[in-house]
């Protein structure tokens, strides 16, 4: 448990790294106001800092609940999703766990025993990844039911106004059969 | 061993942070989603723009006039003549940086060019080498660059990212507004034949037939006939209301997304019932159909074209002031430019409520007065009869549209009314709201379905201030003054905050007001069933 | 060597006070002489409507006092300045956050002040006999008398606040960004003439009867080069306030102008009251009810509505 010992001590230090490299995907100039951690006036910083912090507590359990990091992925993700990343650039921020993990730790991870129990660790950071897979799929989808249905909504109208304007309609424009 | 723990910092070799280059070197990169597409040429000929043709923001090739360079340079000249703003705002910034962080646009998509100082540099470092001599002698030293193609194409990309809220200008110690520097942007652009469509065709329409989504008279008869009917079925009350008539004593004037669009469509009725409880002697009008005016968002040319139809037709129609819908930016227009650009209304009396009297003092001028401040002196004088209960299936709240609150001031008049007609209000947080609110992000013209992932980005501070009120309080409902606000939020609020509807004021207006002679409601406008009683 | 002290002493100074001068009255005319066509007020506030709604007198003025309040405001404490408010929920990883956002306005406000209390100070060198106020408003900023001579409060405060605009201009990479090679210069180039200044004062000290005897006859218009002589650093601080002065009309500094002028701030918010006028307002090509009847006249008819012409 040596492994969990650690990452508990540095909590803190890991996760400013790891938001430090997430803000890092952002343009030149960007980062910065990212750290201001205002809920209204910095949703997107915010956002990441409060999940990151509550995904890291979910692997640091002995089971992680899928569900409740299904929901934290999907805070950030969801951002991610409409901002001007490719996909893989949109979820990988969960990779940069690991390297924020290896830069903050590095030795003590070298170390046989810790290595095995990082053996062990690791996958619950593959499983968030694949995880936030789903989840940006999900928001594309949304993104693109949203777009169809506003087109409907337009088609409706111009519909609508055909048939005002079409002079063979009923009473108020529904067609007649 | 080490090297396997190192591995997957190699698989991560990415190259994260994009090359350090200064903004100016940075070109538009048009990715799908985040744009608008241009203008038909139909509609820019109809109203006779300049050069019309076909082409889309992503061909390599703009198919530009010849000598756009000239048009642009001297359109810019002659508007720094004319605007005191334009000149004032090219000079005084200090790039201070208070503007920076308080762009929905930058908030959203992080992108720095959308810091209100950057976008305005964009066009400043132009004016700089053309028309200071700091920028002709010291040249990109002293903040200057030379007008390319890539420029107007980044003109294009970032002033139709920008709402003209008018957020920014609220910090700027100055008072410099991006939103006037925008202006001058598009009515360039538009100098070279650059418009995007979601401008171009409502203007178009609204010149033609009277509306914006191009409604001819006798469709919007039926409508109005549709809706009185849909009333009677909800009510049981048979409302009236008239078209064109001459001899009315107010002119009623709304967005025409109120009668054709949802959920606008239950502020419409919402509107129709409150004026039949009064018995308000009132008229519409097929031909100044439209209270929203999509020319304020291409040039002030424009804008004049399109508003001409409010006084003209209050004029022929003979009535003695206008009552406004709730709309965001028909209201900066009626209220900061009407009178000035198509006034005096000599022909018009300063306006009084024929219910109570009233005189609306702040509307002596301009003679048009927001149904917001009509209705708030009807429920403060006991005109009306209101059971607020029968909202109770809703736990609201209250979006300010950017327009009402930062170019006119209309905050505690909304507030009011719905205090009067429903139970469960919730404030979102104070800096997010009254002059400090955060745009819709789909204003100005960019409400298009091609441009929604550059609208969910914008919208995203409005729709997390929604998320905060929602998980706190249970909020399910955002109310606004706007018909564009009601548009888009819809989508929006799905994507971030799904679970809350959006509504106009006068639809809550409508479902509170007992009416003379009603039968008991069972449901809402929506159909949805009132909240029981608890037992 | 005459020579030199008549160029840094008296051509100099003369110059950059025509250049100062005439530039910026040209910018101001050039500002005014293009019209404010519509009343375009950033209202931060509730407007006046209904007489039983308190509006907000100063954040949304009315009338003309309430703009002169609203201009006191944002010139003497740069009121908009303020309202960088933040909420303060954090939870979580809070150490990730450090930004106040007062600092700028902080920064800003001490450096303007301290700007202006000098410049008045200054005026004991130009003006004679010297006005009592700027008498007292040396003792006042004198008034830790820590050294010999009097420590001055504001030469510190101005030192540290320009001290603080630059380094927050280059440490943040967002200002960084969107810095121009302008806005340092400016920074240092004020920088340096505070420190020359305050280097004068305590370090290398000049004679301040000669300066004033110099300074009396440049603005009097008989110039001449104190017999005394003055001292090098004198000469130092004295051309990079020239520079200064040449350089204001051609950079961002003359906001301290153009703040005065901007149609979002120094407007009522009464454009529904009474007409604001538009020198060059124009007609426009509008469609009219006649032709607009004339397209739809045989529907409207269809559909009952009223028609001008049958």
């Amino acid at each position: 448990m040596a492994l969990k010992t650690l990452l508990t001590q540095n909590k803190n230090s890991i996760l400013q790294r790891w938001f430090n490299l997430i803000a890092d995907t952002y343009p030149t100039g960007v980062s910065d106001f990212l750290k201001d951690n205002d809920r209204f006036t910095n949703p997107v910083g915010h956002t990441i800092s409060q999940e990151i912090n509550s995904l890291y507590d979910e692997l640091l359990q002995d089971r992680v609940d899928s569900d409740k990091a299904a929901a934290s992925l999907d805070n950030i993700i969801k951002i991610r999703a409409v901002q001007d990343f490719s996909p893989q650039e949109a979820i990988s921020f969960v990779f940069l766990l690991k390297k924020a993990i290896t830069d903050e730790l590095g030795s003590e991870l070298e170390k046989k025993q810790s290595f095995g129990e990082w053996l062990e660790f690791e996958p619950g950071i593959d499983k968030l990844a694949s995880i936030a897979f789903d989840k940006y799929m999900e928001s594309r989808e949304k993104i693109c039911e949203l777009r169809v249905n506003e087109v409907r909504a337009d088609r409706e109208i111009a519909f609508r106004l055909l048939r005002l304007m079409g002079g063979k309609n009923g009473k108020h424009g529904e067609a007649v059969e | 061993m080490t090297d396997t723990t190192k591995k997957p910092e190699e698989l991560l070799k990415l190259d994260y942070t994009p090359p350090k280059k200064g903004w100016m070197e940075t070109p538009v990169d048009f990715k799908k989603g985040t744009y608008c597409y241009s203008a038909p040429q139909k509609h820019q000929e109809y109203l006779g723009l300049p050069y019309p043709r076909q082409w889309q923001p992503f061909d390599a090739d703009w198919k530009l006039p010849e000598n756009w360079k000239q048009i642009i340079l001297e359109g810019m000249n002659d508007r720094l003549k004319k605007y005191r703003s334009f000149r004032l705002y090219m000079d005084i910034c200090v790039r201070c940086g208070a503007c920076a962080d308080k762009c929905h646009f930058f908030i959203g998509t992080g992108d720095p060019k959308n810091m209100p100082v950057l976008r305005a540099e964009l066009l400043r470092s132009v004016y700089r080498k053309y028309f200071t001599l700091g920028g002709k002698l010291f040249g990109k030293v002293g903040g200057a660059r030379e007008l390319t193609e890539d420029v107007l194409k980044e003109w294009y990309y970032y002033f139709y990212q920008c709402t003209e809220c008018r957020r920014c200008s609220v910090f700027c110690p100055y008072g410099i507004d991006t939103c006037e520097i925008t202006m001058m942007a598009r009515d360039l652009l538009s100098l070279v034949g650059c418009n995007v469509g979601w401008v171009i065709e409502p203007a178009s329409n609204c010149f033609r037939t009277g509306n914006h989504l191009g409604v001819p008279p006798h469709a919007f008869k039926d409508t109005l006939d549709f809706a009185i009917d849909e009333v009677e079925d909800l009510t049981g009350v048979k409302v009236e209301a008239s078209v064109n008539r001459k001899g009315a004593e107010l002119l009623f004037i709304t967005p025409s997304a109120d009668y054709f669009a949802s959920p606008h469509w239950y502020t419409f009725l919402g509107y129709l019932m409150l004026f039949h409880e009064i018995g308000l002697d009132y008229t519409w009008s097929a031909y100044a159909s439209e209270g929203g005016n999509f020319g304020l968002f291409h040039s002030a040319e424009m804008m004049k074209r399109l508003n001409a139809k409010m006084y003209a037709e209050a004029k022929r129609l003979g009535v003695k002031w206008i009552l406004g819908g709730e709309c965001g930016h028909m209201w900066r227009v009626v209220h900061q430019y009407m009178n000035t650009i198509n006034g005096p209304a000599d022909f018009l009396e300063e306006p009084v409520s024929p219910i109570t009297g009233t005189k609306f003092e702040n509307a002596k001028a301009t003679k048009m007065v927001h149904i917001c401040e009509f209705t708030a002196d009807l429920i403060k004088n006991n005109k009306l009869k209101l059971d607020p209960s029968r909202n109770d299936h809703w736990k609201m709240t209250f979006h300010d549209s950017c327009n009402p609150a930062r170019a006119m001031g209309l905050f505690e008049e909304p507030r009011y009314i719905i205090k009067n007609v429903c139970n469960n209000f919730y404030e979102m947080p104070e800096n997010t709201i009254k002059e400090y609110t955060f745009c819709c992000g789909s204003g100005a013209g960019l409400g298009s379905d091609e441009n929604l992932e550059m609208r969910l980005r914008g919208g995203l501070p409005r729709a997390n201030a929604v998320k905060y009120v929602k998980e706190k309080h249970g909020v399910n409902l955002l109310t606004c003054i706007c018909a564009i606000d009601r548009a888009v939020l819809p989508t929006l609020l799905q994507y971030w905050v799904p679970g809350v509807e959006v509504s106009g004021l006068h639809e809550l207006v409508g479902n509170a007001l007992v009416m003379k002679g009603e039968k008991e409601r069972t449901t809402d406008m929506r159909g949805t069933p009132r909240k029981q009683e608890a037992k | 060597m005459n020579a030199v002290y008549l160029v840094f002493g008296i051509i100099i100074p003369y110059a950059a006070l025509f250049i100062f001068v005439v530039g910026l009255v040209y910018r101001i005319v050039r500002w005014a002489s293009s019209p404010v066509p519509f009343r375009i007020p950033t209202t931060c506030g509730q407007q006046k409507s209904l007489p039983w709604i308190k509006s907000k007198k100063i954040e949304n003025p009315y009338n003309n006092a309430g703009v002169i309040g609203r201009m006191a405001l944002e010139v003497l404490v740069f009121r908009s300045l303020l309202r960088n408010t933040k909420t303060e929920l954090r939870r979580g990883i809070q150490k990730l956050v450090y930004k106040d956002s007062k600092l700028l306005w902080l920064g800003a406000f001490v450096f303007h002040w301290s700007l202006l209390i000098i410049l008045l100070r200054h005026l004991r060198l130009f003006v004679e006999p010297v006005p009592a106020f700027v008498i007292s408003l040396q003792r006042l900023d004198g008034l830790f008398q820590i050294m010999l001579p009097t420590l001055y409060i504001t030469d510190i405060l101005i030192v540290l606040a320009l001290g603080y605009l630059l380094l927050r201009r280059m440490a943040g990479a967002q200002l960084r960004y969107i810095s121009l090679f302008s806005d340092y210069f400016a920074v240092l180039l004020l920088l340096g003439i505070a420190l020359s200044g305050i280097f004068m004062r305590y370090i290398f000290r000049v004679d301040l009867v000669s300066v004033k005897e110099l300074a009396l006859g440049v603005l009097s218009f008989h110039p001449s080069i104190p017999a005394a002589g003055i001292g090098l650093a004198f000469y130092v601080h004295l051309f990079l306030v020239c520079t200064l002065f040449a350089y204001f009309p051609f950079s961002k500094l003359v906001h301290m102008a153009g703040v005065f002028l901007s149609p979002t701030r120094n407007l009522a918010n009464n454009s529904r009251m009474r007409r604001h006028i538009n020198p060059w307002n124009y007609p426009v090509k509008v469609h009219t009810y006649q032709e607009w009847e004339d397209e739809f006249r045989e529907h409207m008819k269809d559909a009952g509505l009223p028609l001008e012409k049958e």
